[in-house]
């Protein structure tokens, strides 16, 4: 909350070093920290992944199981996502209902996976208007040192493409189930990318002293045809229209390599 | 995004309620609605009706709350049960608790929040009736509640939402654009500057017709602007006379 001396020398700090063309980390400008995603971590969950973006750490696990559909859409699946920041991630977390930064951090996650259109959630249809498909994304953050947003986003989409579908636990005999179909079908893979800028300058993944020295950062999360399933602004600063330009082609850009290192 | 709907949403360069692609529903502004409230202002988008108090600076309570530098801002953002078709039950869902904050966000960097070191500037959005853009009807709404009363401000912040609707990229969409539209991109401008106080987008959409979104967005956002100026104005220069 408030602003205390150590916050505002570690952001003199921060932006010292920026101006001098440098990060804290020795990272170029729109260099991104090392990337790690390991997928199928956690046995019981129908579908996880485990991201790490430098320090930062996050988990993400898939349930499905099986509900009704929402009453205006009887045909489709339902997805729904949830972040949980747990007080042993950071010393800021606190035990408790979601505040606002883990739910934009859910919302925004979501988005990106429904833009796009990763998932045929028409095919996640038992029953029309009677039972459907629920798939339950829920974040993990274990270590925050910056940029949650991409991590979560990879892991979700990571989490995604290892689920295999429960059919057996919820009554189907494996002789109805098609082999074929026994993972769940992703179609496109939303990948986030967070950028800031610190005066005149656009870095991308901010770590945490990089993310609390800039008064706004843009999250744009993209596909692999090149686009836009999610933009977010976030945080009380203001974007020309120019810097936001750029942000958009920097993470775009981007995204394509990181889905081509990790999401294979 | 639901795909399910009988007639289609552009027809003869048209859309449902006849409007142009680059065309706003109606606005109608009203400065100092409210009695109890430092300042209030009532706006009207098409069917949206939202009303916004600002109360403050004031004092904050719990204490550790308190910024030593500068007043916090506060922002709530609140739809009536009736303001939907289906009953939306009160108090704050997780729609509400994003946009709350993308609004504060929306509005923090034009208000002087270092003139009221440890206080609260606390703004209250109501929706009353919604029909699709009530995020950006109560920032507009609370930007001129902010004027009213009497907050010192950089300048007045304008939103207004572009979407992608049957493939054409539209203005300002109504709730039967927006159900069954590809995308929607709700915008905040400073309109006298060109900066971007809030951008979220939601659906799909191609590099290129974001950004021509955006310039559509940009034209409304000075319309609207010169709207919230011209109510300022005229609320003051009666009280004057």
């Amino acid at each position: 909350m408030g602003s205390d001396i150590a916050e505002e020398m570690r952001r003199d700090y921060v932006c010292d070093l920026i101006r001098s063309g440098k990060r804290m980390d020795g990272r170029r400008f729109l260099e991104y920290r090392e990337i790690s995603v390991e997928k199928g971590v956690v046995k019981r969950a129908e579908g996880s992944a485990r991201v790490k973006i430098g320090n930062t750490q996050v988990l993400v696990g898939v349930k499905m199981e099986i509900g009704e559909p929402f009453p205006d859409i009887p045909n489709e699946g339902v997805i729904i996502t949830n972040a949980e920041f747990v007080p042993l991630a950071s010393p800021e977390f606190e035990p408790g209902p979601p505040d606002e930064n883990s739910v934009e951090l859910a919302r925004v996650v979501d988005r990106g996976i429904r833009g796009s259109h990763a998932l045929d959630v028409e095919s996640l249809c038992i029953e029309e208007g009677e039972k459907v498909w629920m798939i339950f994304i829920d974040i993990h953050v274990l270590d925050d040192d910056g940029n949650l947003v991409d991590a979560s986003a990879l892991g979700a989409i990571a989490a995604l493409m290892n689920t295999r579908i429960p059919y057996e636990r919820h009554g189907f005999s494996p002789r109805e189930v098609n082999p074929k179909v026994d993972n769940l079908m992703v179609k496109y893979t939303p990948v986030a990318v967070t950028t800031v800028e610190i005066d005149g300058n656009i870095l991308v993944d901010p770590n945490m002293f990089e993310e609390s020295a800039a008064d706004a950062r843009l999250i744009v999360t993209s596909t692999e045809d090149g686009d836009i399933s999610c933009i977010q602004k976030s945080g009380s600063g203001v974007l020309s229209e120019n810097t936001f330009e750029r942000m958009i082609d920097i993470a775009v850009e981007e995204a394509h390599r990181i889905r081509k290192i990790y999401l294979r | 995004m639901k795909r399910k709907v009988e007639q289609p949403l552009i027809k003869d360069g048209r859309r449902v309620d006849g409007r142009a692609f680059d065309e706003m529903r109606p606005i109608k502004i009203e400065v100092g609605v409210l009695k109890r409230a430092d300042g209030s202002c009532y706006f009207e988008l098409g069917d949206n009706k939202v009303i916004a108090a600002v109360y403050g600076p004031r004092e904050l309570h719990p204490r550790h709350y308190q910024d030593a530098k500068r007043a916090i801002i506060q922002y709530r953002y609140n739809m009536a049960p009736f303001s939907v078709d289906e009953r939306k039950r009160p108090g704050p869902d997780r729609r509400s608790i994003e946009i709350s904050k993308v609004s504060r966000e929306a509005l923090e960097p034009v208000i002087m929040t270092e003139f009221y070191p440890r206080t609260t500037i606390d703004i209250f959005v109501e929706v009353l009736q919604s029909d699709a853009g009530t995020r950006t009807a109560g920032i507009n709404a609370a930007s001129v509640a902010l004027a009213d009363a009497g907050i010192p401000m950089r300048g007045l912040v304008s939103a207004i939402a572009v979407g992608k609707v049957d493939g054409e990229i539209v203005l300002d969409l109504n709730a039967i654009e927006d159900n069954y539209g590809d995308a929607d991109m709700p915008v905040a401008m400073i309109a006298k500057t060109n900066t971007i106080t809030m951008i979220q987008m939601d659906g799909k959409m191609t590099r290129e017709e974001i950004q021509k979104g955006l310039e559509i967005a940009k034209n409304a956002c000075r319309k609207i602007y010169q709207m919230q100026r011209e109510a300022l104005i005229s609320k003051y220069s009666e009280e004057i006379e």
